[in-house]
Formats: structure tokens, sequence, C-alpha cells
């Protein structure tokens, strides 16, 4: 489904804020694979994703999706195949828009718009029908705008709005970090429930190890712009946080890891 | 006092419409566009103009649309494409414009004297005053171009460009190229703002190369003072609330210079105003602290 080769990303090339921040990664998902993508500050998690929807431009390597190369797209291009949830919650929505207009902004992403109505009665139902499945009590809130959300409420509804057009890839960009244990457990839940009924191929980057290893059915670790850790299916299921620390300290060279990586 | 009563509000419905441009940048768009000033002036040049030289006062008022959306186009290639700063690129279309305006012009003013106005031809037809005609047509033409805003900005694309100015980040990710959307809202505020241009030639008889200056803050002074009156409501009732902004901005003017106040101090008192206005959010806080350390706090 993805097919990334030979990425390379510098930062400010040729100035002393020079960085390496993706160096020759290669990454192959299958379709209906659900990937954890895990590492420390500054490993090229968030980086990755960016390169992958076209937020920044990559130095050297291509991307393909479904079978389709996009690495050239400007990002609104690349959108209409991908559905993004971003760690703040604020980012991926429009808060002075109602509950209903995001939703009618995502369900046409990709499309091109007209001067049709923004939001029609058929709309409507069917956003009705979907914010149920939040189990937020949203779908009686739909004329409300989205300032009045909590940050839970923001993220589950992006999380609505990244997948209300199925995309060929959905990136999730460590949506949970910025919540309450509770809500982010919640909106986690929500993540493998549209995950595994949408038969959807996903990579979410999470700083939380626990989380890596027990959602989706494939680990990676990154560290300094490389992937230094590759695990899948049984071998992957079976891995306890400690281990995961020990292979990071003889990977990468370096010594893991702050607190939040082990407790959250 | 009737007299300047109705003119306050035949100047304040005739520069809703300009206020209502302003509007779509600031609040919408959330930039701040300074080509208005030029642009006001460009829709009073170009009508000014084609007037002059015998075409239909209702289709020059057409044409100041285009002119203006034009204007906004450059505007928006120059923020979005060349990627100036969006305050910069609109001083810089509002400077050139200033050549243009008077090689559109060429004179510094351009008089319509004798010449039927959408004014006069309203009032002949009706058989009323031209004061009355100028209220009652460009009432029409304030509360039509409400409505149609109200209709676009509900559409998918209005809708996409509402988005833009509350989040872009959000409208790329749903596949909407921001570019495009900022270019489109800039047109559009323009246009309506050299329609306004062109209407107020046609009112007053005249284009003027100087009329623009400070136009941008009469359209914020009347944006502000009907956010303040209506509250930030409905959609809908955001739109009305300019027209009724824009007439409380003249009545307002028109009694500081009863009260005794030279008319060349009026930009300087529009400017205060707004300052004051703008500011009042900041000013609640440094207050509410000060309060809170008055009370007892460290």
């Amino acid at each position: 489904m993805l097919q990334i080769t030979g990425l390379n990303k510098i930062f400010s090339p040729g100035t002393v804020n020079e960085r390496l921040a993706l160096e020759d990664i290669n990454l192959h998902l299958l379709p209906g694979d659900y990937v954890t993508l895990i590492g420390g500050n500054g490993a090229g998690k968030s980086t990755l994703l960016n390169v992958i929807s076209g937020v920044h431009r990559q130095d050297s390597g291509s991307i393909y999706l479904d079978g389709k190369r996009i690495d050239h797209l400007p990002e609104h291009r690349r959108a209409a195949d991908l559905g993004r949830v971003f760690q703040d919650p604020l980012m991926g929505t429009a808060a002075d828009m109602e509950i209903q207009e995001n939703l009618a902004l995502a369900a046409l992403r990709g499309k091109p718009r007209g001067l049709a109505w923004g939001v029609s009665a058929q709309d409507k139902a069917l956003f009705h029908q979907r914010l149920a499945e939040l189990d937020l009590d949203l779908q009686d809130r739909m004329a409300t705008k989205v300032r009045m959300l909590s940050g839970g409420q923001r993220q589950a509804l992006t999380l609505l709005m990244a997948i209300l057009k199925t995309p060929k890839l959905l990136l999730l960009d460590e949506h949970t970090a910025a919540l309450d244990p509770k809500t982010a457990r919640k909106v986690l839940e929500l993540s493998d429930h549209f995950i595994s009924s949408m038969k959807l191929t996903c990579l979410m980057v999470t700083h939380n190890m626990r989380d890596a290893i027990q959602h989706g059915n494939r680990l990676i670790m990154m560290s300094q712009g490389r992937i230094i850790l590759d695990v899948e299916g049984e071998q992957k299921k079976n891995l306890t946080v400690e281990q995961l620390v020990q292979m990071f300290s003889l990977r990468s060279g370096e010594e893991l890891v702050n607190d939040r990586m082990m407790l959250g | 006092m009737e007299y300047v009563l109705l003119n306050a509000l035949s100047l304040g419905l005739i520069w809703s419409i300009m206020t209502m441009g302003v509007y779509i940048t600031y609040r919408v768009l959330d930039v701040a566009d300074l080509s208005v000033e030029g642009t006001i002036t460009l829709g009073a040049a170009v009508c000014a103009r084609l007037m002059d030289l015998g075409l239909n006062p209702y289709l020059s008022l057409l044409l100041c649309l285009a002119a203006g959306a034009l204007a906004g186009l450059v505007t928006g290639l120059l923020h979005t494409k060349l990627r100036i700063p969006a305050l910069l690129s609109g001083i810089l279309t509002m400077i050139a414009l200033y050549s243009v305006n008077l090689k559109i012009m060429g004179v510094a003013n351009l008089p319509l004297l004798r010449i039927p106005t959408v004014f006069s031809m309203v009032g002949g037809l009706l058989g009323l005053s031209k004061a009355l005609a100028t209220i009652l047509l460009s009432g029409v033409l304030a509360l039509g171009l409400a409505f149609a805003l109200y209709w676009f900005f509900g559409t998918q694309i209005g809708s996409a460009i509402r988005a833009t100015g509350n989040n872009p980040h959000m409208v790329r990710a749903q596949g909407v190229n921001t570019d495009t959307t900022l270019i489109l809202g800039l047109m559009l505020s323009n246009a309506l703002v050299a329609f306004s241009g062109g209407l107020i030639a046609q009112d007053q008889g005249f284009a003027d190369v100087q009329m623009g200056i400070g136009a941008i803050v009469i359209g914020l002074a009347s944006l502000i003072i009907g956010e303040v009156v209506l509250g930030q409501r409905h959609f809908m009732a955001r739109l009305i609330s300019l027209i009724i902004g824009a007439i409380l901005y003249r009545l307002i003017i028109a009694m500081v210079l009863r009260m005794g106040m030279p008319a060349d101090d009026l930009k300087l008192f529009t400017a205060i105003t707004v300052a004051l206005a703008l500011s009042l959010p900041r000013l609640q806080t440094l207050w509410a602290k000060n309060g809170a350390s008055a009370r007892g706090g460290k």
C-alpha cells in the first residue's frame, strides 16, 4: 500500500543548524497493516509523517501510495488518499465552524468543491449516524461550534473526519499525547475500532511503549532519522516494555529513555 | 438636522459594502489587507472614467467589480505565490494603484458634471428626491449583497474559504489548495470595495485620487461598531451588523462634527477610536490583573 524507498531529508542544509532528519528510510506497508512507530524526541517520526503527507519535501527517495507515485505532489493533492490526525487537538478542526461544517469539509476531501450548499440534508443524516459511533453524544450537537468542544472531543472529531472518506493510509501523529489518560484511551479505542472495521492501513506515531506493543500488527522504532527496529506478528505481540528499552540501547547506542516513554 | 441624518444614512449604506469587503479579509480570512485603500479609489476612478466616456452608469458599476477583483488577484498572487507577507502585499498593491488610478482618470480629480448616475436615474424613475433615491438604491444593494455573501459562504467553496482563515493547516489536510481560497477571498473582498468606490463616485459626483486614504480604518471602525452593537452571533446577523456599524459610524462622525470638531481632525479621531476598540480585550485583562493585585495578590 505504501512503498518508501531511500528517503532522505536534511533540515537547514549548509548552515550550522543542519540536521539529518531522515536517513535512507525504506518502508513497505501492506494493505491492512497497522504499524506503530516509536522513538525518542527528534528521532524523525513526525518528520516521516510530514514527508509522506507533503508538509515537507524529501531531498531524495521516492514514495508510492497504492502504486501511485506521490512524492512530487503538493500537500493538498496528496490529501485525497490520506487521513491525518495531529498531536495538537486544535490543529485538525476549524474552531469557529460547526461540527457538521467541519465534517462536510472532510467529506469532500480530494474532490472538487462547487457552489452547492456546504451541508446537505443527506450529509446531516450521514454525519448523525457516524458521530453516534464516537459515543460522545456529539450527534445531537451538530450545529455547535467546534470551539466549544473539549480536547478529547475535538480529537475524536478529527479522527472521524480523517476516515469519513475512506483513506488509503491513515496517519496518526501522537494523536493521544496531549490528552488526559482516560480520554487518550478512549480515542485510541476509537482508532482501533475504525481501523479494524474499515480495514484501514495505518501508521501511528506514539511516545508510549505499552501502546506501541498493544496496538497494531507491526512495530517500528526510529532513532536519529533511521529505522532501527521492525518487528511484526507473534514476535511483536510477545514484546515487553523492558525488552524494547534494551533493544533501543543496543541498536541505537544511546541510553533511553525519558520517563514519559517508560511510564506513559 | 434631517439632512445630516439622511446624509449619514446614505453614506453609511454605500460604505457598508466596502465594510463587507474589509470583513471578508480581516475577519473571515484573518488577513489585514491594505489594498482596499487603493481599490476603493480604483472603483471610483474606473466608474468615473467609463461614465465620462459615455458608458451606462449601471454597466460602469459592474466593471468596478471586475477591476477590484483584478486588484485582489494581484495582492493574492504576491502573497501566496511569491510569499510576500500579506500586509506588505496589500501595501504594494495600494501604492501601485495610486499611479494606476491617476492613469485611469488622467487627472487627480475627475468630476461627473451633468452625467446621469444610478441614483439620479432611480430617483427620476420613481419620482424620488436624490437623497431618498440614494438611500433606497444603496440600501437594496447592501442588503442584496449581504444575502449573496451569506449564500456564498454557505457553499462548499465558501466554507473552504472560511475554514482557511480559521485553520489553513486543516484545510490543506482536507485537500484544499489554501493559495486558491486566499486568492478567491481577496478577489471577492476587493471587488466589493471597488463596487463601493464606484457608488461613492456616483453619489458625490466625482472621483479623487486621494479619496482612499484611511478607508481601511473607516472599514474597521464600522466593523467593530457593528460587532459591539450586535455581538458576534449568527453569520447573517454579522453581515447585517456591518451595515448597521457603517451607518452608526457616519452618525457618530456627523455628531462630533456638529459638536465643533474640525473636519481635519476626523482621521485622527477615527484612528484613535479604532485603536481603542481593538485594544479593548487587552485593556480588560490588564484591568482585571490590576484589580486582582489591588485586592491583595502578590
